[in-house]
């Protein structure tokens, strides 16, 4: 399945990461990244387990902080925020984790309540009720209301993670690996989930993946990850046309074994 | 030696930032007065049944031990005021503290650890929450005030326990044992065991909220933080009972 084209402002850089570099004791996982993400789309990150695609939106989210180099998130210096502003920003920006990271000792409605009640505080619990149904009917799963986690399966859970972020309407949303260890079906759900939350909340977001039929059907543009830098970029077919012995690899084995 | 010089550095370091962050938070609103009631209820009111048993044991036990002694000098009579003082000044907080320390510093210790393990603080800090305010400040300010509650009610069960070791070769009502039993003690006496349990508490607290957050990622690192928490509570609630007892004793 395609991805729909959509209408990008390339003049709206809503992230940039420059020259961004992180290590991890010897091991330097970015050297002097550059990237940048436009108003409205949706930019894969491919590349290999172990590469640093998790720990470039760490970055860019304010979890982890640089060696070297500056993140700039809908005009501010995430590296130079202090904790408050962070905050601030922070609400801004959705993250998806790759565990879904739904808090455990609480049902659905509390996961979601969590971060509304405590970011809008003048809310009142109508419109809290409110809130959370709607988002919740967004993502099919409004009968899981009263559900623990623990009860909800891989998928189910994936699409909750998400409710959560999208229930402070964040403008730009950061999944990492959003397909990682569901069956196919389900990745295809939520693929088709990613793209519905572009268009109905207007994100632009970055997707890390190493799914690439993931990568095909979410992706307006697409960047790769190889030895610690962005070595290709462009469409998915600009990005598997060539004979680099680094990427042929990838492209073969989610395609042709 | 340099390398683990500068380690135990940068850990002192970050402790002091940890304690900072937990003050600042817990002084400044807004407050999660529902996640500290939760937190009272899970550390106090679930202990209840363990401190209980544990804290009529010792009770128990203490006086029948003490009752030799006192024999030799014809003075079992004194039995009431000697175990009084020493559940109330010593026992009762340390019984506390090291129940607390197994049951309530491991609880804290997995919970946060597995919670950091699974990305879960991160979750917290991304969502614009901060992870200090609702998961550290609400359980050491649980602790420090569920622990000088629980303190009292071992105090008061150990004191049932001494009774009932008594009563079993003497003749004595309950009425005549509580009525020598606070002749003896002094205000001074609740004083310290008040202080204790409020150090203790606090202590708990801090020591297992610190390696859950900072513990390593993994399965192991839940292990580890729920047994580093109990080992590290326990041996800084011996080491303040030896300073509590020095500072005390210079007060008079």
């Amino acid at each position: 399945m395609e991805k729909k084209i959509v209408n990008i402002n390339q003049d709206d850089v809503v992230i940039r990461v420059d020259n961004v570099s992180k290590s991890f004791g010897d091991l330097h996982v970015l050297r002097d990244v550059d990237l940048q993400l436009f108003n409205g789309e949706n930019l894969v990150v491919l590349g290999r387990s172990g590469t640093g695609k998790s720990v470039l939106i760490k970055l860019i989210s304010g979890l982890l902080k640089p060696d070297k180099g500056n993140i700039h998130v809908l005009g501010e210096v995430v590296n130079q925020l202090d904790e408050r502003e962070l905050r601030n920003l922070r609400q801004r920006i959705g993250f998806s984790f790759q565990n879904s990271a739904l808090y455990d000792s609480m049902t659905v409605r509390e996961n979601l309540e969590f971060p509304l009640v405590r970011n809008k505080r003048n809310l009142t619990r109508t419109e809290i009720n409110k809130e959370v149904e709607e988002v919740l009917e967004g993502v099919g799963l409004s009968q899981a209301i009263n559900q623990m986690p623990s009860e909800l399966s891989g998928g189910q859970r994936k699409r909750i993670g998400i409710a959560r972020t999208l229930i402070l309407r964040p403008d730009i949303m950061l999944y990492d690996e959003p397909t990682a260890g569901l069956d196919p079906l389900t990745c295809l759900d939520i693929n088709s989930l990613i793209n519905q939350v572009q268009e109905q909340y207007q994100t632009s977001s970055i997707i890390i993946t190493h799914d690439l039929s993931c990568a095909k059907m979410v992706g307006d543009r697409m960047v790769m990850l190889l030895d610690g830098k962005f070595e290709r970029q462009g469409t998915f077919e600009e990005i598997f046309d060539t004979d680099d012995e680094r990427v042929k690899p990838f492209y073969d084995y989610n395609f042709i074994d | 030696m340099g390398r683990k010089i500068e380690k135990l550095l940068i850990e002192f370091a970050r402790i002091h930032r940890f304690m900072m962050s937990f003050l600042r938070e817990a002084v400044s609103p807004p407050y999660e007065f529902k996640e500290i009631i939760r937190q009272c209820y899970e550390i106090g009111w679930k202990s209840f049944p363990l401190i209980s048993l544990t804290g009529f044991i010792v009770g128990f036990v203490f006086t029948k031990q003490s009752r030799p002694s006192l024999e030799e000098f014809g003075a079992t009579s004194w039995l009431p005021a000697l175990i009084s003082i020493a559940i109330v000044r010593a026992l009762a907080p340390l019984v506390t503290a090291l129940i607390a320390s197994g049951k309530v510093g491991s609880q804290i210790g997995a919970e946060l650890s597995s919670m950091n393990v699974t990305e879960q603080i991160d979750a917290m800090e991304v969502s614009g929450t901060n992870p200090t305010k609702f998961l550290i400040s609400t359980r050491i300010i649980a602790t420090t005030t569920m622990i000088p509650v629980l303190c009292f009610y071992v105090a008061g069960i150990g004191l049932l326990g001494g009774y009932l070791s008594i009563s079993a070769k003497d003749d004595i009502s309950i009425l005549a044992f509580f009525t020598q039993v606070f002749e003896a003690i002094a205000a001074k006496d609740i004083f310290a065991m008040v202080i204790r349990a409020v150090v203790f508490g606090f202590t708990i607290g801090f020591a297992s909220t610190y390696v859950g957050y900072y513990s390593s990622k993994g399965t192991e690192g839940v292990g580890k933080a729920a047994n580093a928490a109990v080992v590290s509570s326990m041996f800084l609630v011996f080491i303040e009972e030896l300073l509590i007892v020095q500072l005390l004793s210079l007060i008079g």
